[in-house]
């Protein structure tokens, strides 16, 4: 019996080996993430990261295989946090521990961050001339509409239930127009659609003979 | 100085907010930075946010120009760090038990739950958003192309917030 109980572990580790060995097939160094992750906060344009970051990090180091990319995207999407800085976590955990993922996020967040340093010095010593203010005038339009796109594209991706529509719009009018705060609507609507989809194998099991 | 204990504050709190993504703290990050601490002004706010859009990486980095305006290089490390910090903490120890999590009941409970909510946030962070964005006729007519070009082509977004900014310096100038 306990042979038997062995062997079969046995078979399951030796099933599983060779996912493990795919999920991490390139070596990675430490520096070689940052660098990575610095060549993607720098480029990534236009909000796709998640693109940005598939090529970087599946088509081209091959540290990751598409389905530990998109387990490791799922992680970072159900988690508060930007898919960005999660994934870079995620990542660099994965390949070097601690220190790969200091380095993801730091590379990450750097090209960015001091962009909007100059930026920001920038735009408070010239945002109000007026040639700055029109063009920014049109900026912060085109924002929204981007901002619609997404929230276009995420709805239809995965949004299945009628019940969703209601979830989305208590939480817009809890926001917008019962002025709550963002935490309060949060906590209250997300545990109320969290229990909406509460597990259901208990009732089954209870109606099994 | 005096302003680096209300930034960590601030943007710690505004950190666990970010389901979906950085806009669903979008109304609260107005009341704090705005109304409650007077770091900047609502158009300013509006403006760092879109043109933060364009840059490259996380989409939430125009953080860095708030924290800096109120308290120079310190208060944009500052902000950063406070930023980042508490949710990259909570993705790092998910991470690592996530084979652990991988079996628990409420897990797709949790993951289905909160993606309607996580679209709310959105739309509202783009409403109040849009109350500073959208002032006529003409802002209203930039978003709607820009909204009904995106669902309709596969474009890169930074043209097409370029080419609004081209759009406003020419037409918005004599208003």
């Amino acid at each position: 019996m306990r042979h038997k109980a062995m062997s079969k572990l046995d078979a399951s580790v030796a099933i599983q080996q060779p996912a493990v060995a795919a999920a991490v097939s390139a070596p990675a160094t430490v520096l070689q993430i940052f660098l990575e992750f610095l060549l993607i906060g720098a480029t990534s344009f236009g909000g796709g990261v998640v693109a940005y970051l598939r090529s970087g990090l599946v088509a081209k180091r091959a540290w990751l295989d598409d389905k530990s990319f998109v387990e490791l995207l799922s992680i970072s999407q159900s988690l508060p946090g930007l898919n960005s800085t999660n994934m870079a976590i995620l990542v660099g955990d994965r390949l070097r521990g601690l220190p790969g993922a200091l380095a993801g996020i730091v590379g990450m967040c750097l090209p960015g961050g001091l962009l909007m340093f100059v930026v920001g010095m920038v735009y408070q010593q010239h945002g109000d001339h007026a040639l700055a203010t029109a063009a920014l005038k049109g900026v912060a339009a085109a924002a929204v509409g981007l901002i619609l796109a997404t929230a276009v594209q995420l709805a239809k991706k995965s949004l299945e239930h009628r019940a969703d529509a209601v979830f989305v719009v208590a939480t817009v009018l809890g926001v917008n127009r019962l002025h709550q705060s963002v935490l309060r609507v949060l906590v209250v609507v997300g545990l109320l659609a969290i229990l909406w989809y509460r597990p259901r194998t208990v009732q089954k099991e209870k109606g099994a003979p | 100085m005096k302003e680096i204990p209300a930034l960590v504050r601030v943007f710690a709190y505004l950190s666990l907010l970010t389901v979906g993504g950085g806009m669903a703290a979008f109304p609260e990050m107005k009341i704090l930075t705005v109304e409650v601490h007077h770091w900047l002004t609502f158009p300013q706010l509006v403006h760092l946010y879109s043109v933060g859009q364009m840059a490259p990486g996380p989409n939430m980095m125009m953080i860095v120009s708030i924290g800096e305006w109120a308290a120079g290089v310190l208060g944009a490390i500052v902000v950063v760090i406070a930023f980042f910090g508490p949710t990259s903490l909570l993705t790092l120890i998910v991470g690592r038990l996530w084979n652990r999590l991988a079996n628990w009941r409420w897990r797709p409970s949790i993951q289905k739950g909160l993606a309607p909510v996580s679209i709310g946030l959105l739309l509202a962070g783009c409403f109040t958003f849009a109350r500073g964005a959208v002032t006529g006729f003409e802002t209203a007519c930039i978003a709607v192309s820009v909204l009904l070009i995106l669902l309709q082509y596969k474009i890169n977004p930074a043209l097409l917030v370029l080419g609004a900014a081209l759009l406003g310096a020419l037409s918005f100038q004599s208003h």
